[in-house]
């Protein structure tokens, strides 16, 4: 379980990031696995980890938060404890996707790339998971979710809300 | 004998089910008291029969669905283990129609192997390509690619072993084997089909590749939304090592080789190569000018092999059976077969590989049996987000890159997306400049402001804002971002949005009724 930003001393940031550094930095290319290494640390990329990854990569803050900010992957604030992805591509648009994502963003209470104030779930488009037929198709918490139709909705809201 | 239950674990057939059937089924053992073996094996293509349960009887295998976990108390009463009799049987998995009419080369073992036995893989002709390969001289592996005439299945259909050529003669202490497994392209599910269902290709693949070319390090770059293909990947790179297949000496060879999975972090434009190549490195997924080729200067400016997943697992059926073996299926200069994906609305969506050549009426009609809804079906979308709607009028243009060229379309990496009458084309060509608008990278104009204005522009023609000036207004800058941009997401967005206009003129026209619904 992550813990919220604000309760996270900056030097325990610093030391968390550091570690991961440590056990990635060998890698050619170290950038990428190190970001995806902080946001399973942390949930997310913490401002405080750029200076310390910028310093032992020998590049400027600058570059860090550039390709932090490049990727639609890395988060910049904890998401909710779900994480729903719904697609939003071709092939799930000629399944209906566009109502399946009106209908969500109504029973949630939230767009996309927002978190539901109790902090319940993160709601976030993705294009495409690969699994264009059996759209349309979504992602829970890491699990693979196809032909979704209203039932399958339900049942989504009602797990994220237990 | 103790009986084999072949249960998939693709994540298609995940996200129909097919974990909770599996549990269903164990369940079913232990209360029975009976004893079999459940090999999760990877999915055989046939989406609409999803989650597909297998037995193995004396003859064949013999499948069964789509079945669901209430199913399984039923199917152990039917005796399903023995083939026996059910309403979701099959019958032999072979004689499937969807399976039978197809041509299987690269995807020869996927859904039929257990993904994660190297023996298994050896068994079903697994690492003869290698074993030849490791016998043979590099200009030779070269060459064998290079006459079989495989052309690059990501999209670009640039002939493989002519890329494979330059990097040979490049000199350099190190050169890398890059293998693009980003595939974001909706309606594409190939790549992540053959990493989960048959792993052990794509490594015999870029093993051969490394051989051929003097590179001695490979990198898979896997989408972050394949989770499951990820894990596959790790795990067969694993097991090869252990068997020896990657490591200091590839199948006891001089050769060493050894690859490295990589995960994207959602950029759709990282599977454009040079894009891809910064990304490894670390960069921002900004498109490189073009040249120097990666083959020259590619991943850390060493020269680089970048092949999608299809034209690496393709490479080792074409060293075990020979290059004419290959080029005998097809037509015109697309040699060999294609692993079409038939997605969206479509009746029997999924994987279907076959030589080049068939009918896109044949493979949509036919094979993918008209719509799921059951409505006419009135565009199919061929090539991804950058591919172009073709109208039924089209429907004759046989699937060969030149002649989708010819149409003003293209292949891509074929997937295929179905539209019943219902799609509105003019929403379809604004969601391609919205898309273009999301994952452009940002580094040229046509392609970074051009789909900006592409979607302001549609939104105009949409509200009845001066719309034929509108639509001359976006006919010239799809002219712009077709000849004007750097890669492929600003170049190609037109193809989707001009074939829209152009086919479905209708949809273009003032709509009273739709605006008085909005």
């Amino acid at each position: 379980m992550m813990q919220p930003a604000s309760t996270q001393a900056p030097e325990d940031v610093v030391a968390r990031t550091a570690a991961v550094i440590a056990d990635l930095s060998g890698l050619e290319g170290p950038l990428l696995p190190i970001l995806h290494g902080i946001q399973e640390e942390f949930g997310f990329v913490p401002n405080e980890s750029l200076p310390v990854i910028a310093e032992a990569l020998n590049i400027s803050k600058a570059e860090a938060h550039g390709v932090v900010t490049f990727y639609h992957d890395y988060r910049r604030a904890p998401a909710g404890r779900h994480v729903l992805k719904i697609c939003r591509a071709e092939a799930c648009q000629s399944m209906g996707s566009d109502a399946i994502a009106a209908r969500i963003q109504q029973l949630l209470g939230i767009g996309f790339h927002e978190t539901a104030a109790d902090g319940s779930v993160t709601l976030d488009p993705v294009y495409c998971l690969g699994l264009c037929a059996c759209a349309p198709s979504a992602m829970l918490d890491g699990e693979v979710i196809g032909r979704l139709d209203a039932d399958k909705l339900d049942e989504i809201v009602a797990e994220v809300r237990s | 004998m103790t009986p084999v239950i072949y249960i998939p674990d693709d994540s298609g057939a995940l996200a129909l089910g097919a974990e909770k059937v599996a549990k269903a089924v164990q369940a079913e053992l232990a209360a029975r008291g009976v004893e079999a073996k459940i090999v999760r094996n990877g999915s055989r293509g046939a989406y609409f029969l999803e989650p597909m349960v297998e037995v193995e009887t004396a003859e064949s295998r013999v499948a069964y669905g789509p079945v669901s976990p209430k199913d399984v108390p039923a199917l152990f009463d039917a005796n399903f283990l023995a083939g026996g009799e059910h309403k979701l049987a099959l019958g032999p998995t072979h004689k499937i129609p969807f399976l039978a009419k197809q041509t299987r080369l690269t995807f020869a073992r996927c859904g039929i192997i257990d993904p994660l036995s190297l023996d298994d893989y050896r068994k079903h002709g697994g690492l003869a390509g290698l074993e030849k390969a490791v016998a043979m001289a590099p200009t030779d592996i070269v060459k064998t690619v290079t006459d079989s005439g495989l052309r690059g299945r990501g999209g670009a259909g640039f002939p493989t072993g002519i890329k494979w050529n330059t990097v040979l003669n490049a000199v350099a202490e190190r050169k890398y084997i890059v293998c693009n497994a980003d595939e974001g392209d909706s309606a594409t599910f190939a790549d992540r089909m053959i990493m989960e269902g048959d792993p052990f290709v794509l490594i015999e693949g870029m093993a051969i590749a490394g051989i051929a070319t003097g590179a001695t390090k490979g990198f898979v770059y896997i989408r972050s939304e394949y989770p499951h293909a990820v894990d596959k990947m790790r795990r067969a790179v694993d097991i090869a090592r252990q068997g020896g297949v990657l490591g200091a000496t590839v199948l006891g060879s001089p050769n060493a080789f050894d690859i490295e999975i990589r995960v994207g972090a959602g950029a759709y434009v990282c599977g454009e190569e040079t894009s891809l190549l910064n990304s490894l490195e670390g960069k921002r997924g900004v498109v490189r000018a073009k040249p120097p080729l990666p083959a020259i200067q590619g991943l850390f400016g060493k020269p680089t092999v970048i092949n999608n997943v299809i034209s690496l697992a393709s490479v080792p059926v074409i060293l075990d059976k020979g290059a004419e073996h290959y080029k005998n299926f097809g037509m015109g200069r697309s040699r060999g077969t294609i692993p079409i994906q038939i997605a969206g609305n479509v009746k029997h969506g999924g994987l279907f590989e076959a030589a080049f050549g068939m009918t896109l009426g044949e493979i949509v009609d036919d094979v993918g049996g008209g719509t799921a809804t059951g409505r006419p079906v009135k565009a199919v979308q061929v090539g991804g987000p950058l591919g172009a709607y073709f109208p039924r009028t089209l429907f004759d243009t046989p699937f060969d890159y030149e002649a989708f060229a010819a149409k003003d379309g293209l292949i891509g990496h074929a997937g295929i997306t179905v539209f019943d009458d219902s799609a509105d084309m003019l929403k379809m060509a604004r969601f391609a400049m919205e898309f273009c608008a999301i994952e452009s990278c940002g580094k040229c104009t046509p392609c970074r402001i051009g789909s900006t204005r592409g979607v302001e522009t549609i939104d105009k023609i949409a509200s009845g804002v001066q719309p034929k000036k509108n639509l001359e207004l976006v006919t010239d800058l799809c002219n712009t971002m077709k000849f004007g941009s750097l890669c492929a997401l600003g170049g190609f967005t037109p193809y989707p949005v001009m074939s829209a206009i152009t086919h479905f003129p209708e949809d273009f026209k003032p709509h009273p009724v739709r605006e008085a619904a909005e």
